[in-house]
């Protein structure tokens, strides 16, 4: 086991250089970077909008596209967003018709598992050079990122950056507090959409980092690890992006190092931060309970 | 120094006459059905005046036509001398209660700022404008003193209570400075305690800023003393007058077509008795 790993000295410099030597690696770090910043800031609003659920149906709806898409010869990035958009669309009809979030979230997960069937039926007609892609799709391949791809990747999230500083402060009034933005003119229920779309191009770029089914932890996680942090929104999605970013850069490393691959490593990150985090609070707040105990004994 | 601005910035009431919202002849239908037609309404500057009538009756309906978020189907209103048009930043507007989930972890200080210019496309950028970002803060600072939440306007809003989340929401709707209050039941669902807080930060801020109050209320009775006329919403018609003249036996009873009795406590509170709950005919709010 060990003798699978890249030998490392304590001279930090060397090893850098030993990470970027390839160009493999560089392409994993470009794309890995891109990816990162633009998770940490939509995944806050994620987060915010209660729409982690979404995100994940959009995903697993992608993994259908991602395999249809295959069978005609296209690249699977294309059927992620192209599917990725459905769903959006459909997301968005099921929130305007219901508004009770539990029913369109039953809804959401019907439409779910019939894409993942969908996908499954896709990749049983493929050949089967294709079948093994499938498990790039589902975990990401972020070592086997080309040039074309890490193109892609950089001007989507070009794209997505630019659009979310113009929508920023509308989007998260439409989050908050939708009436009061309605009555203050912002459009919420094309923002809504929006989002959505915007989401859905997102999710499209991030499977090639960590797939389909890891896709959670660049979206997710770090947003709600900085909820957890700090109240103040701006800070909130710069923490959100700096743990997105920290989470791959680490992940890469150390799945550089080790035979292990990367995307089991960014999630481990992002999840134990997260366990931290969580875990500090529960403690803390337990703490301020104990402590606070005996002053109600005092008073009654 | 937050006191001088205060009172630069709101003169109280102006001598100028002229109503703040003038609705004539307004009618509104939804669904093909007319929640209340022939309504004639004058609100003049600095006056408190409570929406009352059972649910449905068409009450938040009105005030969401003043605000323009519903159109007329008949007749015009007028707000400060322009038709009413969605997004005017002279009314604030508290819609019907919002309670913000636990796990919402934003501070109050912003959810207060997006009155401001939370609709604004762009971000703003403090270190290029640092004497707007200042401007802004400062604005921020004295709606939230003056509904008197500065002991809790950096927690996360989930956290608080429904009093101190109503507070706040009503910080939001005072940031823009606004000649006209809008707030739609701000009373419901809180406890006996919190009506009465809230009720009075309401009063407080309409007799400091000299702004219009319109308030949809379910109950009548918390805000009594504040109120200079109440505007009664029932079968689709609109009663409008000094509490004392539209919560009678006569005026309900001739309202709601059947006979209703109005009485008075001892301690000025009034109880109307016989008065249907929900308007039967009618669902649409």
């Amino acid at each position: 086991m060990l003798a699978d790993m890249v030998p490392l000295s304590w001279n930090l410099l060397a090893d850098l250089q030993t990470l970027f030597h390839y160009h493999f690696m560089q392409n994993a770090y470009i794309a890995g970077t891109l990816v990162a910043l633009a998770a940490g800031i939509i995944g806050y609003f994620m987060v915010l909008r209660d729409q982690s659920f979404a995100g994940h149906s959009l995903a697993n709806v992608g993994f259908a596209g991602a395999t249809g898409v295959a069978l005609l010869g296209i690249t699977p990035i294309v059927g992620l967003f192209l599917a990725g958009l459905l769903a959006a669309l459909g997301i968005q009809t099921l929130n305007v018709a219901a508004r009770q979030n539990r029913q369109s979230d039953i809804a959401i997960g019907a439409v779910l598992t019939a894409s993942l069937a969908l996908g499954f039926l896709f990749v049983h007609l493929s050949t089967a050079e294709y079948a093994s892609s499938v498990y790039n799709v589902l975990f990401g391949n972020v070592l086997g990122i080309n040039d074309t791809d890490v193109m892609v990747t950089a001007c989507s999230t070009l794209l997505l950056i630019v659009v979310l500083i113009v929508i920023a402060r509308p989007l998260f009034f439409a989050s908050v507090d939708p009436d009061v933005a309605a009555a203050h003119g912002v459009p919420v229920r094309a923002l809504s959409f929006g989002y959505l779309v915007l989401l859905a191009l997102e999710v499209a770029v991030a499977v090639q980092v960590v797939g389909v089914l890891l896709i959670f932890a660049l979206l997710v996680t770090p947003a709600a690890i900085a909820q957890y942090v700090t109240t103040r929104p701006v800070v909130a999605v710069l923490v959100s992006i700096a743990l997105a970013l920290l989470f791959t850069w680490a992940g890469l490393a150390i799945g550089y190092i080790t035979p292990y691959p990367v995307g089991f490593f960014i999630t481990s990150f992002a999840f134990g931060t997260y366990v931290l985090v969580r875990g500090g609070r529960f403690v803390r707040a337990s703490l301020v309970r104990r402590s606070a105990l005996p002053q109600v004994g005092g008073t009654a | 120094m937050h006191d001088l601005s205060l009172e630069d910035s709101y003169t109280p009431v102006s001598l100028t006459l002229s109503p703040v919202i003038q609705v004539e002849d307004g009618a509104v239908e939804l669904g093909g059905r007319t929640i209340w037609q022939e309504v004639q309404l004058a609100v003049q500057p600095g006056e408190f005046i409570a929406i009352l009538g059972p649910n449905g009756a068409g009450k938040s309906t009105l005030l969401k036509a003043i605000l323009g978020l519903i159109p007329l189907s008949a007749g015009r209103i007028t707000v400060l001398g322009h038709p009413a048009r969605r997004g005017n930043a002279s009314i604030g507007y508290v819609p019907q209660r919002r309670h913000f989930e636990a796990d919402v972890r934003i501070r109050g200080r912003s959810i207060v700022r997006l009155g401001l210019d939370g609709g604004h496309w762009g971000l703003p950028l403090p270190f290029l404008q640092p004497r707007k970002a200042h401007e802004a803060a400062a604005r921020v600072q004295e709606a939230i003193d003056l509904v008197g939440a500065g002991a809790y306007a950096d927690r996360p809003i989930g956290e608080l209570s429904g009093g101190e989340q109503q507070r706040l929401l009503i910080a939001q709707a005072l940031v823009t400075r606004p000649r006209i209050l809008a707030l739609d039941e701000p009373l419901d669902s809180l406890d006996l305690r919190n009506q009465q807080g809230v009720a009075g930060v309401i009063r407080q801020v309409s007799k400091e800023t000299g702004a219009a109050v319109l308030l949809v209320a379910h109950d009548v009775n918390p805000i009594l003393t504040s109120v200079d006329r109440v505007v009664y919403v029932a079968h689709g018609q609109i009663e409008v007058g000094a509490p004392e003249k539209v919560i009678t036996t006569e005026t309900l009873s001739r309202l709601y077509n059947t006979p209703i009795e109005v009485l008075r406590a001892s301690d000025g509170r009034i109880v109307v008795v016989g008065q249907p709950e929900e308007e039967v005919s009618t669902h649409a709010r």
